[in-house]
């Protein structure tokens, strides 16, 4: 699928300074406490994050990978301050973003964004593509007047691959699963942050459609320059996206490696399990007789 | 937001612009003033008097008619202060939560647990009887419910993604409450507000019918009130009774029928069925 | 004669005022032993059809065609026959059954309702039959007394499948069943199904939008696209040479752990919405192979040497031949 070029969206200066040695997200030790309880007696304390430490630098393609209850999702809500941790250390560019006040603060919010999971919870049902995507730049007054916004707006649509005359003027309840997907790409881009987080960006939608929208993130990562932490719990999307992937377990960082590596030369006994658990077409084939025998 | 097409909206509509129509033009719908003794009492329907006449011999319907315009401005009124502010109430509760949340919490309750009937007779005892009292007796006894509900949707609200997703692209606590919580909310609010015109005019007919109200102000609930008190039925004059709760009960009627309707309107997904 | 035998099988919904073809011309059996997987992505029919086997479609949906299990008619049943017939020869495990399970009843307790419900039984032998099934299916017999609060994602999933077993079924047909579970999890019960069909020889029908778990688990695929089957065959076949273009394009937009990444490639256009279903073939808008023919005709199913069924005009022997 081609992705149109665009001047108004490609790296703006600033961001091609001198390459040093800071990663652009740090975990140091991260720990997020969530509360359960049932009933009035039992109530218990559960570490949803179990102090993560994990870098990630500029211009890579990190996959979070971790079945469900592993901590993945609280990890990119806690980087992208949706919950607060109760120890440890998230540092952007090597400052603490829990101890951001006012611009600063603010100007987190145009350097990191995230895409939720779920296509249609995520855009709110009374706006239309188009208001959903102008609305970051109107928060943070970019892009000028109202039609270089609307003009940057349509840019963005056609950034994402939809067809500005079918969709701009649609609610979400009018697209599939795969336009309002693509809308909340455009709408997070529209800041031109610097670190995606994609929390499971497909897997809600259809299978056939899945490598479209991963393959626009590609396109998207390239062109943009961006760094992306993709978070899923299959281990496929991951191999195809990411260059490191790092395996979450109970809210621990099992292990981390280049993709290739973690794949053929698992360290951890987990890791092992996971690989071995994942359905495999082409290893199955071989593999058939001898599965009805193990169970 | 599309006009309705539902059936069932229309004929809501119609009925209450019908009613809102004959209270703004009453003097021109009726010969008679509601205070004019224009026949001789007791009469039934006829021909001169289309609903009869009562004990002083004024005209029945004149007095519907003019009547309209208390019943409704009590209606209108209360269903447009108790929905705001229940519904600035409940939205603050539930946006912000913690203390302020507790706070106007524990005041809802307080007023909800106060049986309304005892409240109502000790307000207006206490504020003189009139139109102004039960509006605003109606009024405090109304908010708190209003109040319930749109917390009750506001924490519901708040917790989904789309709310998570503003957030994140820097969104302040304003925005997202004006933006995103109150235009989801609007659908539920106008409801109750229709629905609490219904309450309002049921709820002045019953304060009226009670005493509480100014028994020398031409009302549906006073119509009811004096014919109740001067035994109407004995006396066969069956139609000074029917008159008025038949327009309370179609009003209700209409006010239900479009809250029905509103969802429709309101929801872009529903629309179109 | 196979255990169950779908012949032109027609399913219409109605919404609103008209009737919509949510599956159209089906036809597919599954021997005793076998596993046959149904495949397909939202709006494919495949809950749909599982649900029409056992008669709990809404009332007002329309069944034409046959079905037969063990040579018994299951369409033209009515109510009283149905319910003699449901669980005893034919079972469902239903999508999201893991977390349907009453939280304040005791599985256990809910094991034996539905056995009751089933079979005049007394409670004495239904529970017994109730700890039998708990440690046929894997979980120890002490936690039959637990709520579903206290049991796990697997183990209840587990537990439905027990219920599912509960009267001996020849048939049990399976909607989604691994899709809300870890997949260390998935793979154990995958594995506990193998031992079911190897021990028992149960035959199951699994259905699914996860072709990769099929390949573990089905001896045979059928893969549908907007209510119509696009193609059967055995599921070495099917992963190593898929024939449909669809099944083929679906195959390889999955990535697996293994594979060559260079072969994933998206399926362009949108997913087949029947609302509004295009002329010919459902599949021809989307289809890289697509010709003329497509746009006008539907492809009926085609029967080919091997034994495997393929909806496709590329493989219409005519077509082959330089057409009439």
């Amino acid at each position: 699928m081609t992705v149109p070029a665009s001047p108004a969206i490609s790296s703006i200066g600033g961001r091609k300074m001198a390459e040093n040695d800071t990663p652009l997200l740090e975990l140091r030790d991260l720990t997020v406490k969530f509360v359960s309880g049932r009933g009035l007696l039992s109530k218990q304390v559960v570490n949803a994050v179990d102090g993560v430490s994990i870098s990630v630098k500029k211009g890579e393609a990190l996959g979070l990978v971790g079945q469900s209850g592993s901590g993945k999702t609280t990890l990119a809500r806690a980087v992208v301050k949706l919950v607060k941790p109760q120890s440890g250390f998230v540092l952007f560019k090597g400052k603490n973003i829990f101890d951001q006040r006012g611009d600063e603060a603010k100007a987190y919010r145009r350097q990191v964004q995230m895409i939720f999971q779920d296509p249609y919870e995520s855009l709110n049902p009374r706006a239309t593509v188009e208001k959903a995507i102008e609305e970051p730049l109107v928060i943070h007054r970019l892009a000028g007047d109202s039609s270089a916004r609307q003009e940057r707006t349509l840019n963005l649509v056609r950034l994402v691959g939809l067809n500005p005359e079918a969709v701009s003027k649609k609610h979400p309840h009018e697209l599939s699963g795969g336009e309002r997907q693509r809308t909340s790409i455009a709408r997070a881009l529209a800041v031109s942050p610097e670190l995606l987080l994609a929390d499971e960006p497909v897997s809600m939608l259809d299978v056939s459609i899945r490598i479209g929208i991963i393959d626009l993130l590609k396109e998207l990562k390239r062109k943009l320059d961006l760094t992306v932490v993709f978070i899923t719990h299959d281990l496929g999307v991951a191999r195809y996206f990411c260059d490191r992937i790092a395996v979450m377990y109970k809210g621990k960082l099992i292990e981390v490696a280049a993709t290739e590596d973690l794949l053929r030369h698992p360290s951890d006994p987990y890791t092992k399990q996971l690989l071995e658990s994942v359905p495999d077409p082409a290893r199955s084939a071989r593999e058939k007789s001898s599965t009805i025998q193990k169970s | 937001m599309r006009l309705p097409r539902d059936r069932r909206v229309l004929v809501g509509i119609s009925i209450l612009g019908f009613f809102t129509f004959v209270a703004i033009f009453a003097p021109f719908l009726t010969p008679y003033g509601p205070h004019q003794v224009s026949g001789p009492p007791y009469s039934s329907p006829s021909f001169q008097h289309w609903m009869g006449t009562d004990e002083l011999g004024e005209d029945i319907m004149s007095q519907v008619i003019f009547g309209a315009r208390i019943s409704l401005t009590v209606g209108f009124s209360v269903a447009l202060a108790a929905t705001l502010i229940g519904s600035l109430v409940g939205l603050v509760s539930g946006f912000y939560r913690g203390a302020v949340d507790e706070a106007l919490m524990r005041l809802t309750d307080v007023v909800l647990i106060l049986p309304s009937l005892p409240l109502a007779v000790i307000l207006a005892a206490y504020l003189g009887p009139s139109v102004q009292t039960i509006i605003e007796v109606l009024t405090v006894t109304g908010w708190p419910l209003v109040a319930r509900v749109v917390r009750s949707q506001t924490l519901s609200l708040r917790e989904r993604p789309f709310v998570d997703a503003e957030r994140v692209i820097g969104a302040g606590n304003a925005r997202i409450m004006f933006r995103v919580i109150i235009p989801n909310l609007l659908s539920l609010i106008a409801a109750n507000a229709v629905l609490a015109i219904t309450a309002a005019v049921v709820g002045e007919a019953g304060l009226d019918f009670i005493g509480l109200g100014n028994p020398s102000v031409v009302s549906w609930g006073t119509m009811l009130y004096w014919s109740q008190n001067l035994n109407a039925i004995l006396r066969g004059a069956w139609w000074w009774m029917l008159a008025p709760g038949l327009c309370i009960a179609l009003v209700g009627l209409g006010a239900v029928l479009i809250s029905i309707g509103i969802e429709n309107i309101f929801n872009p997904r529903l629309r179109g069925r | 004669m196979a255990l169950l035998e779908v012949r032109g099988l027609c399913i219409d919904y109605k919404l609103q005022n008209r009737y919509l073809r949510a599956v159209d011309n089906v036809a597919f059996q599954i021997d005793e032993g076998e596993v046959l997987g149904l495949a397909g992505e939202s709006g494919s029919g495949k809950s749909t059809i599982a649900h029409s086997i056992l008669k709990i479609l809404p009332r007002s949906a329309r069944v034409s065609g046959s079905i037969l299990i063990d040579g018994t008619e299951v369409v033209k049943m009515d109510d009283r026959e149905a319910r003699a017939y449901r669980w005893k020869v034919v079972s469902l495990v239903p999508q999201g059954s893991m977390n349907a399970f009453d939280p304040v009843i005791t599985i256990g307790s809910q094991i034996v309702e539905s056995i009751r419900i089933h079979r005049n039984v007394d409670k004495a032998d239904a529970w017994r039959r109730t700890r039998e099934l708990f440690s046929l299916v894997g979980i120890p017999e002490g936690r039959a007394k637990g709520y579903p609060h206290e049991f796990s994602g697997g183990m209840k999933q587990r537990a439905a499948i027990a219920m599912a077993l509960s009267l001996n079924p020849k048939l049990v047909i399976l909607d989604e069943p691994t899709t809300a579970l870890d997949v260390v999890i998935q793979r154990q019960v995958l594995g506990l199904l193998a031992r079911l069909r190897r021990e028992l020889g149960i035959s199951f029908l699994f259905v699914t939008h996860d072709l990769s778990v099929l390949s573990e688990i089905a001896t045979k695929v059928a893969v549908m696209y907007a209510g119509r089957l696009a193609e059967i065959s055995n599921s070495e076949t099917l992963f190593a040479s898929p024939r449909h273009p669809y099944s083929r394009a679906l195959i390889h937009a999955i990535p697996t752990l293994s594979g060559d990444l260079s072969l994933v490639r998206s399926i362009p256009g949108v997913p087949a919405n029947i609302l509004n279903l295009p002329p010919g073939c459902k599949f021809h808008p989307r289809c890289p192979y697509v010709f003329d023919r497509c746009r006008k005709e539907e492809p009926q199913l085609l029967h080919m040497d091997d034994g495997s069924s393929i909806a496709c005009h590329l493989f219409d022997r005519r077509e082959k031949n330089g057409g009439e």
